[in-house]
């Protein structure tokens, strides 16, 4: 590929559209389809018929897969609770948690950045009447160990810290945050929706009680995730789902057994090739930084890059708009901070807790990296992009006020 | 989101790109939005000593229905004068470029630079 010019891997351009969205979902990984393939014709018995065959074919394949999934993590398959996906994971320990000791506590702790299914399910909760601290973060976008510990009572029952972030990919220091919670008698939960199967997780070494888990970020099945409830010291919660008590109680239904194959299928193969995987994601994304960095300037990362999701960047174009910039590279699926891609023509919450100012935000893109993106589509991801913002640029008043020595900073805008 | 053939036309191949030179005599200059908001409009009039418009040039910060608006707001206002400019409303282009409700500030945004440009050209001229 180093001998080939610019021009050359543009007119290579690949048939079809290039994945560069590995937050958003990923693709299944063809071994884990396989793995699932023969429970739902086949192998179709209920996991909870405990009188025949076909319910003991089912229940056996579920707890290899818990097993599986729980092996990843350094926990025990009976600490592992099967859920629909992480949003139903994070609703369920954090209600869950804070309903079942309401009577002894009364406060939760989390952080601006979390996802939304985190900061909604505490926004119920206070309505309620419980009492919620949202943790600010610094600019690189990591949680202050210090004002966590200040923010802690008597009165916490949980502290809801994500591990990596969805948007800007930046690892909180888990072993830390579990030590500062477990010191002060705090659950720690952690929504590992984009860690677990990423980076490696230790439920002992980090202290983590709960811990939010998915599917189909890993290469798995969609609609399938799980939650880690620790046994030792017992973590207890209220279901939020009634009904044969199926999960120890905690989730109700019947468990999709070709879902939970898949999930226990893709743990299994993260667990096997995280090393190899996350090494050469990290050279796809340094090969990509690289060209982007020596023919366009003023291009900035959001969130820190040493404690970062190998296939995750999070880039500010300089004076080009985000949606306009993937308007322009229609052929790479990729996602954007800016206001005009969501309905709330507000720029991401997530790069403005950041102190990302809201020019900048609304320049960014998210780029993702995975199992399936090749190094040829790395190049061309990377020759689009340059080209598009190049265009975009020398059609830019605020780049071309840049290139003329004014401070945008210096005008007085009307906002609208 | 799904763009109009109209919105992706202009966005592929904008119309009028470019600046004059914001002393001339000639010129007005229209510079709306805001950086924050995601939207900056920079539109340029020339116009000749019949008070028509002969030349018009723009940059935009901001998404395709943005650049697209202000791409058709400079073949818009070509040819015409500058009062006739002034009745151009953000509704007929909105309409031409089938802009959906969301889009519907970058119409607004492309009205208020040509009047922009046109009083910056009125000022300069001291009406």
């Amino acid at each position: 590929m180093g001998t080939q010019t610019t021009n050359d891997r543009l007119a290579n351009a690949p048939t079809k559209p290039v994945y560069l969205d590995y937050q958003a979902t990923t693709p299944m990984d063809p071994r884990v389809l396989d793995a699932m393939m023969p429970f739902f014709i086949e192998k179709f018995g209920n996991p909870h018929s405990r009188n025949h065959h076909y319910g003991w074919e089912a229940e056996e394949a579920v707890e290899i897969a818990r097993k599986q999934v729980a092996d990843l993590i350094g926990a025990d398959e009976r600490e592992i609770v099967f859920t629909s996906g992480a949003t139903e994971s994070n609703n369920l320990a954090i209600a869950g948690v804070a309903h079942f000791y309401k009577d002894q506590k009364n406060h939760i702790v989390t952080v601006v950045t979390e996802h939304k299914c985190v900061l909604d399910t505490c926004r119920h909760l206070e309505q309620e009447g419980f009492t919620v601290t949202y943790l600010p973060v610094k600019t690189d976008g990591l949680v202050d160990l210090a004002a966590l510990e200040a923010a802690i009572t008597d009165k916490t029952v949980l502290v809801s810290i994500m591990a990596a972030n969805n948007e800007i990919g930046v690892i909180q220091p888990l072993a830390e945050i579990g030590a500062i919670c477990r010191k002060k008698g705090a659950f720690f939960h952690t929504d590992c929706a984009q860690a677990f199967g990423k980076i490696p997780l230790d439920v002992e070494a980090m202290k983590i009680d709960l811990m939010s888990i998915s599917g189909h970020k890993i290469y798995g099945p969609k609609g399938i995730g799980a939650l880690f409830v620790r046994r030792k010291p017992r973590v207890r919660l209220q279901a939020l789902i009634h009904g044969g008590g199926q999960e120890r109680g905690m989730r109700s239904g019947t468990l999709p057994t070709p879902l939970c194959v898949g999930l226990g299928k893709a743990a299994e193969i993260a667990r096997q090739e995280m090393a190899s995987e996350n090494a050469r994601l990290t050279t796809l994304r340094d090969r990509f930084l690289k060209t982007v960095h020596e023919k366009l300037p003023e291009v900035f990362l959001n969130g820190d890059f040493s404690n970062r999701l190998p296939g995750n960047l999070n880039l500010s174009f300089a004076y080009v708009e985000g949606e306009g910039l993937m308007m322009g590279i229609k052929d790479l699926c990729v996602s954007s901070g800016s206001a005009c891609t969501s309905a709330s023509l507000e720029p991401s919450y997530v790069l403005r807790a950041l102190g990302v100012e809201e020019e900048l935000a609304h320049t960014s893109l998210r780029i993702g990296f995975g199992r399936f993106t090749t190094e040829a589509e790395v190049d061309y991801a990377a020759d689009r992009i340059v080209q598009a913002v190049s265009k975009l640029r020398s059609m830019s008043p605020l780049w071309e006020m840049a290139q003329e020595g004014i401070d945008i900073k210096s005008i007085q805008w009307a906002a609208h | 989101m799904a763009y109009s053939e109209k919105v992706v036309d202009h966005y592929e191949n904008p119309r009028n790109v470019g600046s004059f030179d914001k002393n001339d005599a000639a010129v007005g200059t229209g510079l709306v939005g805001a950086p924050a908001c995601g939207d900056v409009m920079k539109l340029q009039i020339k116009v000749n000593a019949d008070g028509i418009i002969e030349d018009a040039k723009f940059k935009t910060f901001g998404c395709g229905s943005a650049i697209a608006s202000s791409s058709l707001v400079t073949e818009w206002v070509k040819g015409k004068s500058i009062d006739e400019a002034s009745t151009i409303k953000n509704t007929d282009i909105a309409k031409h470029l089938a802009l959906p409700p969301v889009k519907i500030h970058c119409s607004v945004l492309a009205e208020d630079a040509i009047k922009a440009a046109i009083d910056d050209y009125k000022r300069k001229h001291g009406a």
